[in-house]
């Protein structure tokens, strides 16, 4: 319906700009802290007119939290945990809404109550299984006896052990295995008529060609979607990469950017601090404007 | 091209059976139309044909080869859905060319398939518009090119021109039927819509309640129906029912308030029956005409090449169709005839058709 009340225009108007002056404030100070020099950043009130030093306080942040190599670690983290779960999700909820197979129902539920369980909750019994991917496995050994069988028997002590602390798929796994995904997913392939999954058995096509063919160009603005999200979700994670990452060759940007910031009784450089922000701040959005446009209508269910 | 044979065919969904025990047998190069009301069992029985139901009893072979346990693919059979169910991603050539591509068939050679279908179905300008920039009749027609191309051994229909409007609907009638001419493969048609039924159909299927009620041309069905549901279902307007009894010199119609007189025709006495005419058998004539049932219009329906004329028979409703130029008056009296060879009796508890002996029904008295 489309009605014509200018009043109510205008007054729309005015709230959606108060809202956006009120999300955008905060970054302005950033950007406009990021141009300051040392003097005039601790000012109080601190000046809302930009500074010159914008550039050099970019590249001495650059420097001295070594950024190069932090935004490239989190670029693999944020990219490979998007592209896991884009492709984890994609397939679990093929599998979920597809096959009817014994155990489905509890498969699904299980898969469910990991929404209830992000990774702060479990993130000790997490660190744990990262530590030594095999120590559930062990575990079971113990608990049966099994390893104290073998040891009788052949005379070798079981002790399995895969690390994954510092490295990239300790940062990454574990980050993929929550069920959001999987539920966008599976409202889509809902949504998908029986009678094109018919088709293509008519023509021939199996269950993995169907996926592949049908299923996956058809929810390709929900890949875009997921993906984009996960990616933000994954460049914002500060509490696991700074648990696992012990050797500074893995740390992540988000969590090199405490190195900017300073010190108690240090020298107050907030600007260095700010403009490593907004270095930071930048892949993400990047990402954003680019997938915006995938990202938007993937949300909106319904292509017609 | 391939035959078809159905024995005894079941289908149960958890505790509920939705088609009992069918046998069904298809020649070579047939059109077999199938007709009910929905829910009656038709569509499911399509698909166990197809290989998309499993078939819960029973047997369905196709050219001599039982295909209970086979995949679809592997059944030779090709569906056109009541939604079209195209690939809302793929151009026309390609959801055209979908099931060659994934047999492996070498882009050239499928080029050539695709151009020649679409020649057929006159296409050839749409080959590389997506489906959503498509009217209704010519996704229809991308729908039937997608079963063609496969030169199947059987072609099966799942309503598939409920979705077009009346005028196309018309038009990929008889372009289907065309198309079966020309390339003779076994067709199986499902439908609801008993005009593309007796129109399309070789032989035509009646099913109601996941039973067969009758088998044969549209002719056959039309003039012999088996039980009085085929009666009342086939043919617009419905044929009038008149329950009745049989007496020893004739047939006690509306309980009791008419009479037909006629010899007991090999019926017991006592018989109920329901006493079957269809409206276009009925002449009407001036009231009081000696061997005429007298009955009040209620309603006249002009349709233009004729008029539908429901009058009221002591209570009971009953139609005549007519192209004669009469416009009876709502309320005025009139009388209704009709040639014994008309009528038609169904057993009122069974509903199956009872075969009186013509020749001993004389012109009705009433």
């Amino acid at each position: 319906m489309v009605e014509r009340t200018p009043f109510l225009n205008f007054f729309t108007h005015v709230i959606l700009f108060v809202g956006f002056v009120l999300c955008i404030a905060p970054f302005a100070v950033v950007a406009i802290a990021a141009s300051h020099n040392l003097r005039d950043v601790n000012d109080v009130p601190m000046s809302l007119l930009p500074g010159s030093d914008f550039w050099l306080n970019i590249k001495t942040a650059w420097t001295t939290a070594d950024l190069g190599p932090k935004l490239l670690n989190s670029f693999i983290m944020a990219a490979g945990v998007a592209a896991g779960k884009v492709i984890i999700s994609a397939l679990t909820a093929f599998s979920i809404v597809y096959f009817r197979y014994p155990g489905r129902t509890f498969i699904f539920w299980l898969i469910f109550v990991t929404l209830m369980l992000p990774l702060e909750v479990r993130i000790v019994p997490t660190y744990a299984v990262v530590a030594n991917v095999l120590s559930p496995y062990q575990a079971i050994l113990d608990v049966t006896g099994l390893s104290w069988l073998i040891e009788k028997v052949s005379g070798v002590q079981v002790s399995l052990s895969l690390g994954l602390l510092n490295s990239y798929s300790g940062l990454i796994l574990p980050l993929i295995a929550t069920a959001t995904g999987t539920f966008l997913y599976r409202q889509f392939f809902l949504t998908v008529p029986d009678e094109l999954t018919e088709a293509a058995r008519m023509d021939g096509a199996g269950a993995l060609r169907f996926f592949i063919d049908i299923l996956l160009p058809l929810s390709r603005n929900n890949m875009a979607a997921l993906g984009t999200i996960m990616f933000l979700w994954a460049w914002n994670q500060y509490l696991w990469p700074l648990l696992i990452t012990t050797d500074q060759s893995h740390a992540t940007a988000v969590t090199e950017l405490k190195q900017l910031i300073p010190n108690v009784g240090g020298i107050p450089e907030w600007n260095i601090a700010m403009a490593g922000t907004l270095i930071v701040m930048l892949p993400p959005l990047i990402v954003v404007v680019l997938m915006q446009r995938w990202f938007v209508r993937g949300l909106i269910a319904t292509e017609k | 091209m391939a035959s078809i044979t159905i024995r005894d065919v079941k289908k149960s969904y958890a505790k509920m059976q939705v088609v009992h025990g069918v046998d069904l047998d298809i020649a070579s190069g047939e059109f077999v139309v199938i007709l009910g009301p929905s829910g009656c069992g038709k569509s499911t029985l399509l698909r166990m044909i197809a290989g998309l139901e499993d078939i819960s009893g029973g047997e369905i072979a196709i050219d001599g080869t039982v295909v209970n346990k086979l995949e679809p693919r592997e059944r030779g059979c090709a569906m056109v859905f009541q939604n079209y169910a195209l690939y809302p991603h793929m151009s026309v050539a390609q959801n055209i060319g979908y099931s060659l591509k994934v047999a492996g068939v070498p882009a050239a050679e499928r080029q050539l398939r695709i151009q020649a279908v679409a020649r057929t179905l006159e296409l050839e300008h749409l080959l590389d518009r997506k489906p959503m920039a498509l009217s209704g009749g010519q996704r229809q027609r991308v729908a039937m090119g997608r079963a063609m191309i496969r030169e199947p051994k059987v072609f099966l229909f799942d309503e598939p021109l409920s979705n077009l409007d009346a005028k196309l609907r018309v038009q990929m009638r008889s372009e289907i039927r065309k198309l079966h001419r020309r390339l003779n493969a076994t067709s199986v048609f499902v439908t609801h819509d008993q005009v593309e039924a007796m129109t399309l159909a070789d032989r035509l299927v009646v099913m109601n309640g996941g039973r067969v009620e009758q088998v044969g041309t549209p002719a056959q069905i039309y003039s012999r129906p088996a039980s009085r549901f085929v009666a009342t279902f086939v043919g617009a307007p419905a044929m009038n029912i008149l329950e009745g009894t049989v007496e020893l010199d004739g047939v006690s119609l509306l309980g009791g308030s008419r009479r037909l007189a006629m010899a007991r025709a090999g019926l017991p006495v006592g018989t109920k029956v329901a006493m079957g005419i269809r409206p276009e058998a009925v002449r009407l004539v001036a009231p009081g005409t000696a061997g005429a049932l007298d009955a009040t219009v209620d309603l006249v329906e002009e349709l233009g090449a004729g008029r539908v004329i429901y009058v009221d028979l002591d209570g009971a409703p009953f139609s005549v169709m007519t192209s004669e130029a009469v416009h009876p008056e709502p309320g005025s009296a009139v009388g209704l005839r009709f040639s014994p060879d008309d009528l038609h009796f169904f057993s009122s508890d069974t509903g199956t058709r009872l075969e009186v002996f013509k020749a001993s029904v004389p012109e009705p008295v009433f």
